[in-house]
């Protein structure tokens, strides 16, 4: 019990001054990370620049937990590119491979068929009712590169919200109650 | 200053800086690799050909794919995805790319292959431009690294015509 006595009794002896000091110094981390992540959203073109694997679709290229980084450059989207889309209605994002591509000339449309590399079929069991090809706005971004493992920290807190709530807390508590 | 917390994080710290770092020069040693693959497709035959009841042409057809791509394994490579699309033009479209078959490659043992094939995937065209239409056949391949970034490319074998009359 003398840890927590300890705790609360310097949690009393804190000044206003080193109060204000930490919620500054926690405003900034906060903003450097969505500095950061903007900064990432501007050069890629993409609004979300880095994403995080979530199914088996793609194995053995992409496992779950693998981070893709995405780039939304102006050249025409192809066969064999990896995207990242997003169906109306639907929040998830999907990555999958495109293996149909269709260039209307007059209208500027491109149909796009994706298919996941694991799996059998193409994607239009997964599209909506009735769909049968992506168009250009379903594209979030095209897949360039990726690294391995780092993205199982976010399946985890995702699959047991619990741990994103006490991960929080302990941080919060660890800035608060630091001092150097 | 030296508590257990400050030198876990400075140790958590640099290895983190050491992995990513290794990372992208893992990543950057892939520029050094100059790869001569080489690829060959015949059509053996035309199985089937006709309009769909919703007018767009579809066709069938027998497919004979050798290729070489062992000297796109670097010791950075997971795995090469090799596909091969029909690429054509046609009065309303400026571009038509189907993939008409693909395959994994995940070593270099693998890399030199011979298949003999009926389309993998249905070639249906947008609309029915295909009768005598000509097309290319183009290999594709995309080299997932272990780590950093992923390389594409491709060969492009002109010269391919589809029937006159449907079958």
């Amino acid at each position: 019990m003398g840890w927590v006595a300890d705790t609360l009794h310097s949690f009393n002896s804190i000044q206003l001054r080193e109060v204000f000091s930490q919620i500054i110094t926690l405003g900034l981390v906060v903003s450097s990370a969505l500095v950061t992540w903007k900064g990432l959203s501007c050069v890629t073109g993409s609004e979300s620049p880095v994403v995080v694997v979530i199914s088996g679709s793609m194995e053995p290229g992409f496992q779950r937990g693998d981070i893709l980084f995405l780039h939304m450059s102006k050249d025409p989207i192809r066969a064999g590119d990896i995207v990242v889309y997003s169906l109306d209605g639907k929040d998830i994002p999907i990555v999958h491979r495109v293996i149909e591509v269709h260039d209307r000339k007059n209208t500027e449309e491109t149909y796009i068929l994706t298919k996941g590399d694991n799996n059998d079929e193409d994607d239009r069991v997964m599209y909506n009712t009735g769909q049968k090809w992506l168009q250009k706005h379903h594209i979030i971004g095209r897949a360039v590169g990726f690294l391995p493992y780092l993205g199982w920290g976010t399946i985890i807190m995702s699959d047991i919200p619990v741990l994103k709530y006490i991960l929080i807390g302990t941080l919060g508590v660890i800035v608060l109650t630091m001092k150097d | 200053m030296h508590s257990v917390g400050y030198r876990a994080n400075a140790l958590l710290t640099f290895a983190v800086t050491i992995l990513a770092l290794m990372c992208g020069m893992a990543s950057l040693s892939d520029n050094f690799n100059s790869p001569s693959p080489s690829a060959h497709v015949q059509v053996l035959n035309i199985n089937w050909f006709q309009k769909q009841p919703n007018a767009n042409d579809e066709v069938s057809m027998t497919l004979n794919i050798s290729a070489d791509l062992q000297s796109l394994f670097t010791w950075n490579t997971k795995q090469v995805f090799v596909f091969l699309a029909a690429e054509y033009e046609t009065p309303k479209h400026s571009l038509n790319q189907i993939s008409l078959w693909d395959g994994i490659i995940p070593s270099k043992e693998h890399a030199k292959f011979w298949i003999h094939t009926s389309n993998k995937y249905r070639f249906i065209d947008q609309g029915s431009n295909l009768r005598g239409k000509e097309y290319n056949l183009t290999i594709h391949w995309h080299v997932m690294p272990k780590t950093g970034k992923m390389f594409a490319d491709k060969i492009v074998m002109p010269g391919f015509r589809l029937p006159e009359e449907y079958r």
